[in-house]
């Protein structure tokens, strides 16, 4: 990073009276560490001496005068993660980067460190990669998590990435999907369907991600008003009937399309009620 | 004006003050080793414990930052207050043996040895030398570093440091002398006032000849 940049954090900080912690936490974001230059350009910029700025550098143990590696590896030793063998977890992993802990690799890969304590005793010994916090930790999964803190993958993340809760819907009456893989939402196909009200007609677009049912629709339709949803290959209504239970409006019913239960979305502006339901292949 | 009750004499004394100026002032004695006229005080060293309060609620407070308050009674020497002091000094002592300012101290209270396990620190982190550099010099070219057990008092990075004026502040009020004489290596150096004495105190022959204002110079090793 450049002097103009610490500059402006300076500047920045300064302007909504912020102490040193705070300016020293932006430089080290940006950074990565704490480096020399930037240290006595902020005692000159704040007129305060650099002595004192070094000072509240080293105290925090947050702080990095040395830079640090791309990714980062924290070791609890506190007391409850110590009785449960944290210290063989941290010779394993100064065994397995060949440094000792506080150490960066050669490579500047993995920077390696142990804490005091992490505040998350019951799940001891505990490590945390890069922001991602590993429990009960053994030996054994050292090199487990190396792996994944090189290679950006981390165990619970790459599930829920790989296979998030995607719906997939069919028209009830004529069967034809209403998948659009042409336009995508969120990175996944959208819902296609026909919203009519008033007269005008148009497309309408569902996020097909479970849990982001924001409707968008072609016309400007205004809020809290009902909107006819229908199939844009038969044109039959989806209305069956049933009522939101957030708002009371009737509801649009879509069978999934592996026949295993029907989806239900609100058909009024602005409400965002929906309803899955697994299990119910009839309607 | 406030009134307080010291050693059980009543006294009143000016709003503001602390506990040990007052005492000091009526004449009682309390031994510091962190406190020194013109510098802010700093409650690092806990020599000037005190016990305020009464009965069961009474409690130990260091003298030097303890503001006085109206109605607080003061014992400046009792069993406690005594008994903590020659802990405390008999700490110093584990710490620091050699300083003199710390052996007088425990001549004075009669501590003739001590219990734990002796280390020869040459600093005690109270923080003399850093207010003596920003408040009487405002230099501010020394401060704390670290923490815990790494703490330490020094220059930034430990380079000489470019707002340091070499007045040697620094060394004429530390107890333990931790800022040694550094001429001889003119790289590590970080007051350097003995270079600014003519000749510098290097190239003399004998300390006797010296003309060091610090007198007996605490900081020349050369004898």
């Amino acid at each position: 990073m450049d002097k103009k940049g610490i500059l402006d954090i300076i500047q920045r900080n300064s302007k909504n009276h912020a102490g040193i912690i705070a300016i020293l936490e932006e430089i080290q974001e940006e950074c990565s560490y704490l480096p020399e230059e930037a240290l006595r350009l902020v005692a000159r910029e704040t007129g305060r001496p650099l002595a004192d700025i070094y000072g509240v550098a080293t105290f925090y143990k947050a702080f990095s005068l040395k830079p640090k590696g791309r990714h980062c590896i924290s070791a609890c030793l506190g007391t409850a993660c110590h009785v449960r063998g944290a210290q063989k977890i941290v010779e394993e992993f100064s065994q397995e980067l060949g440094i000792k802990p506080g150490e960066t690799t050669p490579d500047n890969e993995i920077t390696f460190e142990t804490v005091n304590c992490l505040g998350a005793c019951a799940l001891g010994p505990i490590v945390v990669s890069d922001g991602h916090y590993f429990a009960n930790v053994t030996a054994r999964k050292v090199g487990e998590i190396l792996r994944d803190t090189r290679e950006g993958t981390f165990g619970s993340d790459k599930a829920e990435e790989a296979h998030p809760f995607l719906i997939e819907v069919s028209c009830p009456r004529c069967g034809k999907s209403l998948m659009d893989s042409e336009t995508s939402v969120h990175g996944h196909p959208s819902i296609l369907i026909t919203a009519s009200m008033n007269g005008k007609t148009g497309w309408a677009r569902i996020p097909s991600l479970y849990g982001h049912f924001s409707r968008t629709h072609e016309h400007d339709f205004p809020a809290d008003a009902i909107v006819q949803l229908s199939c844009p290959h038969c044109a039959s209504s989806f209305q069956d009937g049933s009522r939101c239970v957030e708002c009371g409006a009737p509801l649009a019913t879509m069978r999934l399309a592996d026949g295993s239960g029907v989806f239900r979305i609100c058909t009024r502006t602005g409400c965002e009620g929906h309803l899955l339901d697994i299990g119910r292949a009839e309607l | 004006m406030i009134n307080l009750t010291i050693n059980g004499l009543a006294v009143s004394v000016e709003d503001g003050s602390t506990i040990l100026e007052a005492a000091r002032f009526l004449g009682f004695p309390i031994p510091t080793l962190c406190h020194h006229e013109g510098l802010s005080p700093y409650g690092a060293c806990r020599l000037c414990v005190v016990e305020i309060g009464e009965g069961p609620g009474a409690r130990l407070v260091s003298s030097c930052t303890y503001p006085v308050e109206e109605g607080l009674k003061v014992r400046t020497a009792s069993e406690r207050v005594v008994r903590a002091r020659r802990m405390i000094i008999e700490l110093l002592l584990a710490s620091c043996p050699q300083s003199k300012v710390i052996q007088d101290l425990a001549s004075a209270h009669g501590v003739r040895t001590q219990r734990f396990r002796q280390e020869y620190d040459d600093c005690i982190l109270c923080g003399l030398c850093v207010r003596m550099c920003s408040e009487q010099m405002m230099a501010g070219a020394i401060g704390f570093r670290g923490r815990g057990e790494e703490r330490s008092i020094g220059t930034p990075f430990d380079v000489q440091s470019d707002v340091c004026r070499f007045c040697g502040g620094c060394m004429y009020v530390c107890p333990a002398c931790q800022l040694r004489c550094t001429y001889n290596q003119p790289e590590k150096a970080v007051c350097n006032a003995c270079a600014n004495l003519a000749p510098p105190c290097i190239q003399k022959e004998k300390y006797g000849d010296m003309m060091c204002y610090m007198n007996p110079c605490v900081a020349c090793e050369i004898k």
